[in-house]
């Protein structure tokens, strides 16, 4: 009886011994998957944020002088800004339309035309524009009224984000159930009718969330508006540059971009509010779309395919043109331009001339770039893969991580190259922060790539092979590895292009002697010269084409509902 | 009243629906009924100018409505799966009609509030669509077709998604309030029970043509066709060959062999002997024949006995398996 007892109590003895070491080692290993990326995201995002906030609420920086120039700089980002939205929705609604209503020839490849500027570096873009109406532009003749800098912002920002609207709108179009219309019909509503009370409602979500992310990217535009628009058009995003490079005002820069913070913060909370009342809707069930019948509809089909065309065509075609072109008139004589193909521009790009912007030939900033982008491949793929497979079956304390991990997403590049200049000293500027600032700004695209993958796995087919005989290595190289190696090749273009892109962070970060791609765009387009401006050109077709191979890559890549935005 | 003349339609290159010719006459309800992809609904939706025939004419009270938008045609449509707005509530759902016709603010709510009567829906004009269970929601989608008083009412399967019980409620329901108002309606379903319980006449479509058309009665007593007959769920078609050909004063008749037996049926057409023809065998008749049971079912109230051959009857007791039995049938030649 007694020996019973004893044998009994040790039993749960053991027990209780395995339920402990059951319950330590996911939480341990738990830990472990956090600790570096948090570590990583303390170091270099929190802690430059902390400071950040720190030096803006110093006394120095709340004075009468900086409220009004903070309230101006505020009052122009958003005019800009929401008039930019007016006009990418005037352009994008149609397309939007004319994308989930009708069916026509090419209609896969003019979307995928609407959709290439978004992935597109913004130096890339701005170059655009500044190739086909810039001061040497292939239009700048006198005989074409040149456009003004603010209307070259305003296009490249519709240039940007058209496709936006066209896929959200244009999803919750071809989503929306065809019966609801049919039955406003039968009853007595006339076309117009229908989308007054009945479309325009339904839409109003998707309206109303494609706006906000819209205006969103246009509020914190940097790129396209400092290199279009020069100094004169200052958002907040080119007023925090201009007060830390140009007019040293660092408690200035950190209130502007506290600011700035604030309200993107606002956008995107506003933002996830509305895009989850859009998926709530309506399953699609069959294709809304069909051929164009009548002639009002053959009329618009054709016009709009036309003007989509030349709208996104032109001014991706001009770069390559205008870089291979010769445009300039003899020293003394304006007006007699001659024109001519010449491969000068890139040719240029090999030559380390004297007196030149670079103590280097121009191209060692591909060099540098390419050299960057690896780093920040290899960074934020080993802090990427463990945060994505903590988040791939997130415990709730976890689920509470999930959005602060994606907080940098909320803060502007150049906010977080601000951060790094308080944080570190500029005078310690050492080429790492760099690929350190790239991978902050990667990282949450990273996450989210590898995150649906590692969850897309089902536990059991790990588990099967378990107990078929794999070794806990065997069974991630047979089933996890097949999956996650096209996700994993995904993510490393993604956060390579993004390194590539990168202007902001760049700028304020980079030293003299290692520019790279986008920063020595932005140094040709700054100096006077037609030689300086073909070299940009030369440049950002160079980033051009390296980044739409990397966007081939992706989509070739890209798993079968990984999501959007 | 309405009157289809000979509508061709394809779809996706293939013919569709290939000269379909019918009409309907005040206070009438005719019932389309046809397997799912026959083309039903795109008859449904032509006649509401939603979709247009290649060729042949739509008329109403001898308008051609080849040029009336769908807005002014003045039809009902009710939707299998309901097309309530979902942004509206239940008044202003069964108000819109009646707002795109600029009627009245008082005579909008009078006639709002008496359609929910009708449908037995009162005091739920404040609820949302998203509230209310299916049921409730068609009749919100009927009270919102009846209330503009269309000079047509079309559903299209508009109880297919309910269950059974629920059904046969509404079906009673419908039938009521049409018999009520009087309003001619087409009703499309591929369910031959809804069919023989709401309309006054059955319109069979099969491969894009109207294979039958007739009262319940005529429809249920003269398949005509084999198609007709699998259609109807008379589940007993068997295969056979003609034997011999019997032609005397009452009328011509046939041999016909099968796996189940040699039957005499009276041939409605000329049949060489060795033809193929369809024979449909009903339960209750005057022939006698002996089977093996194979396998007993019971179901509801009876027994379902299936029979070697492939015949299903119903028995109210149940007989062994293995067993041969009598079963009295009457048999029709269908083709």
């Amino acid at each position: 009886m007694q020996n019973n007892k004893n044998l009994s109590h040790a039993g749960t003895e053991t027990l209780k011994k395995n339920n402990l070491r059951a319950f330590v080692s996911p939480w341990l290993y738990r830990v472990l998957l956090w600790l570096t990326p948090l570590l990583f995201l303390i170091a270099y995002f929190f802690l430059p944020l902390s400071k950040i906030l720190i030096l803006a609420f110093n006394i120095s920086a709340l004075t009468k002088t900086n409220f009004q120039l903070i309230l101006t700089t505020l009052s122009f980002t958003f005019y800009q800004a929401a008039l930019s939205t007016a006009l990418t929705f005037i352009l994008g609604f149609p397309s939007a339309i004319l994308f989930s209503r009708f069916n026509f020839r090419g209609k896969s490849l003019l979307r995928a035309l609407t959709a290439m500027p978004f992935m597109l570096p913004t130096v890339v873009v701005a170059s655009s524009f500044n190739a086909l109406f810039g001061d040497h532009g292939l239009f700048s003749s006198s005989l074409i009224p040149h456009p003004s800098s603010f209307s070259l912002i305003l296009s490249a920002h519709v240039f940007y984000n058209t496709t936006i609207v066209i896929r959200i709108v244009g999803n919750a179009l071809s989503r929306l159930d065809p019966k609801l219309e049919q039955s406003a019909r039968s009853l007595g509503a006339d076309t117009f009718q229908v989308w007054k009370d009945i479309t325009l409602p339904l839409l109003r979500p998707s309206l109303l969330a494609a706006a906000l992310l819209v205006f969103m990217f246009d509020f914190t535009s940097f790129g396209v508006i400092l290199l279009l628009g020069g100094s004169n058009f200052s958002t907040l995003e080119v007023e925090i540059y201009l007060r830390v490079l140009k007019l040293p005002n660092l408690p200035l820069a950190a209130l502007l971009s506290i600011v700035q913070l604030v309200f993107t913060l606002i956008f995107s909370i506003l933002y996830t509010r509305t895009i989850s009342q859009v998926t709530t809707q309506t399953a699609p069930r069959f294709s809304t779309s069909r051929l164009p019948k009548s002639f009002k509809e053959k009329i618009f089909v054709a016009s709009f395919c036309l003007l989509l065309s030349v709208f996104f065509l032109l001014p991706l075609l001009s770069l390559p043109v205008r870089s291979l072109t010769r445009l300039e008139a003899d020293r003394g004589q304006r007006g007699e331009v001659q024109y001519g193909f010449t491969t000068d521009y890139y040719r240029e790009l090999f030559i380390n001339r004297r007196g030149s912007l670079f103590y280097v030939p121009p191209i060692q900033a591909a060099v540098n770039s390419l050299g960057y982008a690896s780093l920040t491949v290899i960074l934020s793929l080993a802090l990427g893969y463990p945060a994505a497979y903590a988040l791939a079956k997130p415990t709730r304390l976890e689920k509470i991580l999930d959005p602060l991990i994606m907080l940098p997403l909320g803060a502007s590049a150049v906010m977080l190259g601000l951060g790094f200049i308080i944080s570190f000293g500029r005078s310690l500027a050492w080429p790492w922060f760099v690929p350190i600032a790239h991978s902050l700004v990667a990282l949450p695209f990273v996450i989210r790539t590898l995150q649906p993958a590692l969850a897309s796995i089902p536990e059991r087919l790990r588990q099967a092979a378990s107990t078929l005989g794999a070794s806990p290595f065997r069974v991630w190289q047979t089933v996890d590895f097949p999956i996650l190696s096209r996700a994993t090749l995904s993510a490393a273009t993604f956060a390579f292009t993004v390194s590539l892109g990168e202007f902001g962070a760049t700028l304020l970060l980079t030293r003299p002697e290692y520019p790279t791609i986008p920063i020595a765009i932005q140094r040709f387009l700054s100096q006077p010269g037609g030689l300086n401006f073909g070299q940009a050109m030369a440049m950002a077709t160079l980033l051009m084409l390296l980044t739409t191979l990397a966007i081939l890559i992706i989509e070739k890549l890209r798993l079968p509902n990984s999501g959007e935005f | 009243m309405l009157e289809i003349q000979n509508i061709f339609k394809t779809y996706n290159d293939k013919l569709l629906l290939r000269g379909i010719s019918f009409s309907i006459s005040q206070g009438e309800t005719i019932c389309l009924l046809g397997a799912s992809g026959s083309g039903k609904s795109t008859l449904l939706r032509m006649i509401a100018g939603l979709e247009f025939p290649e060729s042949g004419h739509i008329l109403f009270n001898q308008v051609d409505l080849a040029q009336t938008p769908p807005h002014v045609r003045d039809f009902g449509l009710v939707f299998q799966d309901y097309g309530l707005f979902p942004h509206l509530n239940i008044f202003d759902n069964v108000a819109f009609g009646l707002k795109m016709r600029n009627v009245s603010t008082e005579k909008i709510n009078a006639c709002v509030t008496e359609m929910l009567e009708l449908v037995n829906l009162q005091g739920f004009e404040k609820r949302k669509v998203t509230d209310l269970s299916g049921g409730e929601q068609q009749r919100v989608a009927l009270a919102r077709a009846l209330a503009p008083q269309p000079r047509l009412l079309m559903f299209d399967e508009p109880l297919g998604a309910l269950d059974k019980s629920l059904k046969e409620d509404l079906l009673d329901q419908l039938r009521a309030i049409l018999h009520e108002t009087q309003i001619p309606a087409i009703y499309v379903t591929h369910d031959q029970d809804e069919a023989f319980a709401i309309a006054d006449r059955i319109l069979l479509l099969h491969d894009g043509e109207i294979i039958r058309d007739g009262t319940p009665v005529e429809v249920w007593k003269n398949p005509n066709s084999v198609y007709a007959a699998r259609m109807l769920g008379m589940g007993n078609v068997i295969e056979g060959e003609v034997k011999r050909i019997n032609a005397s004063r009452k009328g011509r008749r046939m041999n016909v062999k099968t796996d189940v037996g040699i039957f005499d049926v009276e041939s409605k057409h000329h049949y060489d002997k060795g033809e193929k023809v369809s024979l449909l065998l009903k339960q209750s008749g005057e022939v006698e024949i002996k089977l093996k049971v194979e396998d007993v079912l019971f179901n509801r109230n009876q027994f379902q006995v299936k029979l070697r051959g492939g015949l299903v009857i119903h028995l109210k007791d149940a007989p062994e398996v293995g067993q041969i039995i009598r079963v009295k049938v009457q048999v029709e030649c269908l083709t």
